[in-house]
């Protein structure tokens, strides 16, 4: 499904990816773990299109795609979805509107009318479920006055509204109490199916152990320096990064 | 596919930008009182509104245009001017109104969207439509006058209502009010007259489109609205001019008269020719608005949406003399590429228990300068007073301005005057975010402006406000990234 090679990337001049390589299959999970700085939110940020990064090397593609030669939005209704680190708040536009405008773009890219908004607003129940979403928080502002937890449950509903084949959940985990993590993360694994991969930056095994990775990889300052099971993530919660830093002579 | 919709709908940009191929009669350019005279005579004025003109014109004569808007205006020649061009008249007939209306100028207001045909009806909108100087057709007049209604162009007003306009023209903006009021009062060619009588409510929106089309003119409309005791009327205007390179000089002036008891909405979307993204041509809109809310317990509301002209200088305003008169102040105003806007309001508050409300939210992008002024006077008089005034600005870019000049002049202890700024910043964070979720960033920017200005865009009526969330995508076309 998507296949990094010898990706090198830079934000104003300095290098932060320098040589990713990945492989992703179809109905696969990876987590990537990594101190911060490492490059994760860099190389999620790239796999999506952000403009403040520059591609400077290496190639990123997408179901056959040359994904680099897409913007953003065309990324999007290609199938990728990024939940963010740090959703940004959108006063005065709704929810609502907000996701019907994404829903529909998405639609029109694929030669389709605009759903209708009797459907729509039906869907957006069925999918709200899913995070056990308020009709509260739908009605208001994008991420405005929502609380760390919200938001991130917010990222995962909108996961289930635009329904992706390939998501990044960058630190989704972070900032949530137990109880979220646990919905944020069963709301994830209902949306999975053969179909659908996944990658998953996170420090800590916690959400690790709701969506089981299929593997492990550890990212030390812009390369991958090893890749292994889901055992590893177990190990690192034990040890540490340092032993994987002199495994690889960094 | 995808990018074959971006180029078309960045095409699209000012899509009201062609000309009418009619034959239009203009008078030669320049302004002396014989051209005042001459435009008197061929609308075959009565002396005392002449009189009225002339006094205008010599008191314009002694004064000068105004200079402390926030505004770098390009030095106009009032001697370069045509004042007076009629498309409805073929030749140097002095023919009357009645006679056939050219197709093309039919044609021309069907392109705008603007059917003067009955099947407005079905929008439940009268529309007074004025090209150049003069009024092309007012739909649904009889059945307006069934209700004793007056919808007309003013220049039939005068004709067939002289004692209503002699008695409220000039009663809320006199000709010595300001240096554009007195040019309009002294050359003003046409504009609509509304009179809605006592214990009436108007059933149907009512509506004038301005337009200009001839070159080398400029639009002089005035516009006189009286609503008598127990009354109440929704007003629509909307503006459009083809796209020229050289400035085009638009000085209006609209009178409001709210009796007892009475409510009017006054709305406008206004879209003149805003120049083009270098800043060369467009309209001059130096225009003066007032509403005198004389009874008590009247109401008036000024609605505006204003994303056209390359300067926009008014300040649609209040006087709230009857006791518990409420007055309210909504407005867009949005800037791009070298646009400029000075425009807010000035609440007037003279009777007890007046209030007033003035919700003003500016855009500014590209280069353009984007200034709310605003005068909240409370006299003496006026126990209670009450005003909230909100002025907001969004920028887009970093290279525009945004600007708020709020003057509060207080003479009563007992009145509360409250006044909010914010000024925010659509980032690249939130348009990425968009980007990300598969909104493209015009989309993103158009539902970002659109939500920010929502609070304004509810205040029109249904079919004005869809038209106004379209203009102010279409307005900010290519403003970021």
């Amino acid at each position: 499904m998507l296949q990094i090679d010898n990706l090198h990337a830079s934000i104003n001049g300095k290098e932060i990816l320098k040589g990713i390589n990945l492989t992703v299959r179809d109905g696969e999970v990876h987590a990537i773990m990594g101190l911060n700085g490492a490059g994760k939110s860099t190389l999620s940020n790239v796999i999506v299109g952000h403009p403040a990064y520059e591609v400077t090397q290496g190639s990123i593609t997408f179901n056959g795609k040359d994904l680099l030669a897409l913007k953003p939005e065309e990324r999007a209704h290609e199938g990728i979805f990024l939940s963010f680190q740090q959703p940004v708040e959108i006063p005065g536009v709704s929810m609502v509107n907000f996701i019907r405008a994404a829903f529909n773009a998405k639609r029109q890219y694929q030669g389709l009318e605009p759903m209708s908004a009797g459907d729509f607003l039906k869907l957006m129940r069925e999918k709200r479920k899913i995070v056990e979403m308020d009709s509260r928080l739908t009605s208001r502002s994008v991420n405005e006055g929502f609380s760390g937890g919200e938001k991130k449950r917010n990222e995962i509903f909108q996961m289930a509204m635009l329904e992706p084949t390939f998501s990044i959940l960058d630190e989704t985990d972070s900032g949530l109490d137990v109880d979220a993590l646990r919905i944020v993360a069963e709301g994830f694994n209902k949306l999975r199916t053969p179909q659908t991969s996944a990658i998953v930056i996170t420090h800590y095994q916690r959400l690790l152990d709701y969506l089981k990775p299929d593997i492990i990889h550890v990212l030390i300052d812009g390369r991958i320096v090893k890749t292994a099971g889901p055992e590893l993530a177990l190990e690192i919660e034990n040890r540490g990064f340092d032993w994987i830093k002199e495994e690889a002579g960094l | 596919m995808k990018n074959g919709f971006v180029r078309e709908v960045a095409e699209k940009k000012y899509e009201y930008g062609f000309t009418t191929d009619v034959e239009t009669e203009v008078i030669d350019k320049g302004l002396s009182e014989d051209v005042v005279r001459l435009i008197s005579e061929k609308k075959g004025e009565p002396d005392w509104l002449l009189e009225f003109r002339l006094k205008a014109y010599r008191h314009w004569l002694t004064m000068e245009e105004p200079t402390w808007g926030h505004l770098k205006m390009p030095e106009i020649d009032y001697q370069a001017i045509s004042y007076y061009a009629d498309p409805t008249k073929k030749g140097q007939g002095t023919g009357g109104k009645e006679q056939e209306i050219d197709p093309e100028l039919m044609k021309t207001f069907d392109k705008l969207g603007i059917p003067l045909e009955e099947r407005m009806a079905l929008a439940g909108t009268a529309v007074d439509a004025v090209m150049d100087s003069v009024s092309v057709k007012t739909t649904f007049r009889e059945k307006l006058s069934e209700k004793g209604i007056i919808f007309c162009s003013i220049s039939e007003a005068v004709k067939e209502h002289p004692d209503l306009v002699r008695e409220y023209l000039g009663s809320v903006v006199p000709y010595k009010d300001n240096f554009f009021a007195a040019l309009n009062s002294a050359v003003f060619s046409d504009g609509s007259f509304v009179y809605i009588p006592k214990g009436v409510r108007c059933p149907m929106e009512l509506s004038t489109y301005f337009r200009i089309n001839a070159r080398g003119t400029g639009q002089f409309e005035r516009t006189l609205i009286v609503c008598d005791d127990d009354a109440y009327v929704s007003y629509l205007e909307g503006c459009t001019a083809p796209m020229r390179d050289e400035n085009q000089l638009h000085a209006a002036i609209v009178e409001i008269v709210v009796k007892e008891n009475a409510e009017v909405k006054y709305s406008t979307v206004q879209n003149w020719y805003p120049g083009d993204k270098d800043g060369k041509g467009g309209v001059l809109n130096l225009v003066t608005k007032r509403g005198h809310l004389r009874g008590r317990n009247s109401r008036l509301s000024w609605t505006q949406v204003e994303t056209g002209s390359a300067i926009t200088w008014k300040y649609p305003s209040c006087v709230l003399s009857g006791e518990g008169s409420q007055a309210e102040f909504y407005s867009v105003a949005v800037t791009n590429n070298y646009q400029q806007a000075d425009t807010g309001t000035k609440m007037i508050h003279i009777g007890k228990n007046t209030k007033s409300t003035i919700i003003s939210k500016g855009i500014s992008a590209g280069k353009s300068q984007n200034a709310y002024r605003g005068l909240v006077k409370v006299a003496s008089t006026a126990d209670n007073a009450r005003n909230y005034s909100s002025c907001d600005s969004l920028l887009l870019g970093s290279k525009c301005g945004a600007h708020t000049f709020p003057y509060m002049d207080v003479h009563n202890d007992t009145a509360v005057v409250e006044h909010e700024a914010t000024t925010s910043k659509i980032s690249e964070d939130q348009l990425f975010y968009c980007n990300q979720r598969g909104i493209n960033t015009e989309e993103a920017v158009s539902l970002i402006v659109n939500g920010y200005a929502k609070e304004v865009i509810n205040k029109l009526p249904m079919e004005f406000a869809v038209e106004a969330q379209k203009l102010l995508g279409v307005s900010l076309e290519g403003s970021v990234g």
